[in-house]
């Protein structure tokens, strides 16, 4: 069974985010997307200052068998990636939650998070794939 | 196959100064580089193996042992119809005339040539029902894209702009939504039913004013005929859409049942697979398009055209090749030249050998074939993913149940099927099916080859009861074992590097 | 009946196994109102021993004429091992190594083709090769604007200059994507990609520059200022090279400051016959950076569960069976039994053969050149320097006096008049390695004699 904090907030396309205390998002896959996805051999990852509209692909994570985009969950700019991914990106198998996450984003407006899925209800969500 | 436990690189034959001399050419005076700009030349030289003739001989036929194909083993490999291809067929290619023939010869010295790829259009026409045929294509996917090409510039013609959705099976080839994208289209995926046919309620809410056409296959990727195409015909038609024929099962039916009476407006069709041409580790293919009536303008250049004699008041027929101002609405050139004349050159070799009566046995032994090797398997136990359905000239196997009960994966069965000295079927494709083979054995395969396959599953079978280790090992026997895919592309080697001195 | 093996008793057997009464009932869900009436458009089959003589029949109609043409398709030796190898069933009937620890055979051939392709560009990957060199231009086209994410246009300069039916392709197989076709001038004195040129282009967002080096006239463009020019635009530089000039011209890994960007090309010179226009095969080679981005097949080395040494296809996510509708291509194809005969080509030619190929090709043609433009009204069309082809003017249509050669056996080159009208009459020829002093004396004495009628009346 796959992990899936509490204290996250998912999407329908298996994202996580987490609400920093400054008022950014950090984003990253969930356990089961990696392990569904299987090793990863490739993250292509945004520039940092990129804008993004929401839904927008701002990244992708390459395993040997698929290739999925990272969609972005509210319109937001790119503060920060985590480029360590680029040379080590089996740190999402490893640690979807921790070391490998992908991005920071600051939000551009009062997003609309009402897509957003809760713990409970990712789990669903994550029962039926 | 040779059990040779490694072949070395090219390059580690290399030594300096050796060479197959006997294959340059004389070296010119120096004088005649005086002409080049220095700082145009080139000052290092490329990295390119110094070794004789016999080295590089013997090296590459050393590597050509460690390959399975069709010449040394039964290779039943779905939607690629992997039959025997004709050794007169490459005797007739390899003719000097032919080999030496210039692209941009004049067509007066080309008039034996022009005359097969003529007469190769008007039998793919035949065998087909369409109205014209396009050789230019240089694959499958190449004649997809001409395909979808036309279907756009039809619907512009016509100043019809907003039909940009393809309108694709969920079980289609990756090449079909591919191609969509190829051509600035959008691939929309539309379920299919359980008993392997269209789900026609799921077709109806997807067309409308948007869609430029759909791709099929039918036989479909599931290795059934689909029942309804005049309705699914009916349906896209009214909408306002075209219908693309993928051909690649077009072995199937040939002979039986041609798509131009199906309604299909327009196909590729897969010469390497259907008219046997050779699939040499990859290619080269040749994917002729053809096209209904209303296509007829868009077709791809060059084609090959017959002037009859009369008209010109010369012996013979002339033939010529037909460009731009014979058809301005064409969707333009996909090749440096004419296409792959030399693979065209062996499928009419092919359909002449076959000739009428020929070609519809191809499609009743295959399905023959299919039809057996399928009864056969579920004899022994395994699971057909559409047990109520005939099989096309391909058919399903499902492992679900070897991998609920046993662990056992397709990918397992198919690995063991090497040690046993078969080639694996396609496996995991389609999706839609979990832990899939897709089996298709051709006509050309003997009832005790199948037997001797089916013997092997079963035997395989057995294993995964009783020592399913073996199946996740396998292959023992072949040069290497399961090779680290995750490895190969974390960690890229794609070009050999000179070692450090 | 051809190639099916079955006796009576097999058929017998396999119907009763299946529970069918006759191979027809096989095709029972075929609604029986589609089903083929008759095929008697198709001819009667006809046996091995007849279908040779038929070809061999045709063969010969065609002849085997003396060869000066080139533009894009050339005529070189092919040393007898290529063809021998590669048409070993091994080779020759085997598919895409998809199970590869059945297929080393063909996936070590890739390794070291995609090696040596690699080496002869000077970049630093390659892919399993694509169609031909037109496709190979196309998908450079495609790939380019999927790489340079700072150019937001998909604009690509396309020099007039570039072969004509690549630069045909291109748009055929692009327009439907978006990307935008400027077509750049030639320098009309001396055929060659001037940078005065460009100077319309300063200040636009453009993706890409293509560089065809030497060029459809067979002239020698100045690479590293062109590519310099580019960069410093932020656009990406789509080398179009000949892989046997090569062997004598710096390879476009290393033109201008940086190199370009993404390489293609026809690999026809290597080791595969002119045979009518293919198959052929097109290669493509690039900068690690970019290899995402690149289609087709690749294939990489990487070791199996024991830790030996293999090679398997690899980066198959760019693919179309994988990422579907997102792929980088929708090609499966790699033109695998041609590109096996480039790799056996430049294996037997080595570095030292190729160079000899090369010059050998290059001094015959200025032979060629210099024996054909003392005729009077024959003159060489452009003043700089060019490798293995070159454009002379006539005083008179080109079309009568190629057919006027051809009624002598010789193929003299190509009419330009409907590629490059403006150009007045021009042919463009070529003489490789393969020419001899008596075949270019053959050829002139055909063309006095080709132009004296016409002068006399």
């Amino acid at each position: 069974m796959s992990k899936i904090p509490e204290d996250l907030k998912y999407t329908r396309s298996h994202e996580w985010l987490k609400s920093m205390p400054d008022g950014s998002i950090e984003i990253g896959i969930s356990d089961h997307a990696q392990e569904a996805l299987g090793d990863l051999v490739f993250v292509e990852l945004p520039e940092v200052g990129r804008s993004l509209a929401a839904g927008e692909t701002c990244a992708v994570v390459e395993s040997v068998k698929a290739a999925s985009d990272i969609y972005a969950p509210v319109a937001a700019t790119v503060i920060a990636i985590n480029a360590q991914l680029a040379e080590a990106p089996e740190l999402i198998n490893q640690d979807p939650y921790g070391r490998g996450w992908i991005m920071r984003l600051k939000p551009t407006a009062q997003g609309d998070d009402s897509a957003l899925l809760s713990a409970h209800d990712y789990q669903v969500l994550a029962a039926e794939a | 196959m040779s059990l040779a436990l490694r072949e070395r690189l090219i390059f580690e034959y290399s030594r300096p100064g050796r060479g197959a001399r006997g294959q340059w050419p004389e070296a010119p005076a120096r004088s005649a580089l005086d002409a080049l700009p220095d700082g145009l030349r080139r000052q290092r030289r490329p990295l390119l193996p110094e070794v004789s003739e016999l080295d590089a001989l013997r090296h590459y036929t050393r590597l050509s042992q460690l390959n399975f194909s069709i010449d040394t083993h039964f290779y039943p490999l779905g939607s690629c119809t992997m039959k025997y291809n004709p050794r007169a067929c490459n005797a007739a290619a390899l003719m000097p005339e032919f080999l030496g023939r210039h692209p941009l010869a004049p067509v007066a010295q080309g008039q034996g040539f022009l005359a097969c790829m003529y007469e190769l259009q008007e039998m793919l026409k035949a065998v087909t029902g369409m109205r014209g045929v396009a050789l230019s294509p240089l694959a499958g996917a190449h004649g997809e894209f001409a395909g979808v090409a036309m279907i756009r510039a039809y619907h512009r013609a016509r100043d019809d702009l907003e039909r940009d959705e393809i309108i694709v099976p969920q079980a289609a080839h990756g090449t079909n939504p591919a191609t969509a994208t190829m051509c600035g289209c959008v691939a929309r995926e539309v379920a299919v039913g359980a008993d392997g046919d269209a789900d026609l309620e799921a077709l109806r809410a997807a067309v409308g004013p948007k869609t430029a056409g759909i791709m099929l296959t039918n036989p479909s990727t599931l290795g059934v005929f689909e029942r309804r195409i005049e309705e699914v015909a009916r349906i896209v038609h009214q909408a306002g859409g075209l219908l693309y024929y993928d051909g690649a099962n077009l072995n199937a039916i040939l002979g039986k049942v041609r798509p131009g009476d199906m309604g299909f407006d327009v196909i590729h069709m897969n010469l390497h697979k259907t008219f046997s041409t050779p699939h040499g580790g990859g290619g080269p293919g040749a994917g002729a398009v053809g096209v209904s009536a209303r296509l007829l303008p868009f077709l791809p250049l060059p084609i090959v055209a017959r002037e009859p004699a009369a008209e010109r008041g010369a012996e013979a027929p002339q033939y010529r090749w037909l460009g731009e101002r014979d058809l301005p609405q064409s969707i333009g050139r996909l090749t440096s030249f004419g296409g792959n004349a030399g693979v065209l050159l062996r499928a009419y070799v092919y359909m002449r050998m076959l000739g009428r009566e020929g070609m519809r046995r191809v499609a009743e032994y295959a399905t023959l074939n299919a039809n057996y090797l399928s009864a056969r398997l579920q004899q022994v136990g395994f699971e057909a993913a559409y047990p109520q359905r005939r099989a096309s000239h391909e058919f399903i196997i499902t492992l679900k149940r070897a991998e609920q009960d046993y662990g056992v994966t397709a990918m397992d069965v198919a690995k063991r099927l090497l040690d046993l000295g078969f080639h694996a079927p396609t496996t995991y494709f389609p999706m839609l099916i979990s832990e899939c083979l897709l089996i298709e054995p051709t006509e050309t395969e003997s009832k005790q080859t199948l037997d001797a396959f089916v013997n092997a599953m079963a035997q395989i079978l057995r294993e995964a009861r009783e020592d399913p280790e073996q199946l996740h090992g396998a292959p023992h026997t072949l040069p290497v074992r399961r090779l680290d895919d995750v490895r190969a592309a974390r960690e890229l080697n794609l070009v050999y590097r000179e070692p450090a001195t | 009946m051809p190639f099916i093996p079955h006796t009576d008793d097999d058929e017998r057997e396999m119907l009763a196994a299946i529970g069918a009464p006759s191979i027809e009932a096989l095709f029972d869900e075929i609604p029986p109102a589609l089903r083929v009436q008759s095929l008697d458009e198709l001819p009667t089959g006809l046996s091995e021993f007849e279908v040779l003589q038929l070809m061999a029949a045709r063969a010969r109609a065609d002849g085997r004429p003396l060869c000066f043409l080139g533009a894009g398709a050339y005529e070189h030796h092919i040393p007898a091992a290529v063809w021998s190898t590669i048409t070993r069933g091994e080779f020759y009937s085997a598919y895409t190594p998809y199970q590869a620890e059945a297929s080393q055979g063909t996936l070590q051939s890739i390794y070291e083709y995609q090696s040596m392709m690699a080496s002869l560009t000077g970049m630093q990957v390659s892919n399993a090769s694509l169609y031909d060199g037109a496709t190979a231009v196309a998908e450079g086209c495609l790939m380019a604007v999927r790489a340079n994410r700072r150019s937001k246009s998909a604009r690509i300069l396309l020099p007039r200059s570039l072969h004509p039916h690549y630069r045909a392709v291109a748009l055929t197989m692009a327009l439907n994507q978006g990307l935008i076709f400027d077509t750049v001038p030639y320098a009309r004195d001396c055929g060659h990609l001037d940078l005065d040129a460009l100077t319309a282009h300063d200040g636009q967002d453009f993706t890409a520059l293509v560089i065809q080096q030497p060029n459809f006239f067979g002239v020698i463009e100045e690479v590293d200022a062109l590519t310099d020019w580019a960069h410093a635009r932020e656009a990406l530089v789509i080398a179009v090279v000949n892989p046997i000039s090569l062997a004598l011209l710096k390879p476009p890994g290393e033109w201008g400051a940086k190199g370009a960007d993404i390489v293609v090309g026809e690999g026809q010179p290597l080791g595969c016959p002119l045979s009518s226009g293919g198959p052929y095969f097109g290669f493509m080679t690039t900068r690690m950076q970019h290899v995402r981005q690149m289609p087709g097949r690749i294939v990489g080395a990487t070791v199996d569960v024991d830790g030996r040494p293999g090679f398997s296809l690899t980066l198959q996510a760019r693919e179309q069976h994988i990422r579907r509708a997102k792929a980088t291509s929708n090609i499966c194809t790699n033109q695998g039994l041609l590109m096996m005969a480039g790799t056996l080509y430049l294996a037997l030619m080595g570095a030292e053969g190729l160079e000899r190929v090369a010059a050998a090709s290059m001094a015959r043609t200025a032979e060629l050149v210099a024996a054909l433009t003392v005729l009077p009204g024959v003159r060489r069309m452009f003043a700089r320097p060019t490798f293995h082809e070159a454009v002379l003017a006539l005083d008179r249509p080109v079309a009568p006096v190629l057919a006027a050669l051809a009624q002598r056996g010789i193929q003299g080159g190509l009419d330009l008049a409907d590629f490059y009208p403006e150009l007045g009459p021009a042919l463009l020829l070529c003489a490789t390695e393969t020419k001899n002093g008596a075949d270019i004396a053959a050829y002139a004495s055909a063309l006095t004699e080709a132009l004296r009628p016409a002068r006399a009346a």
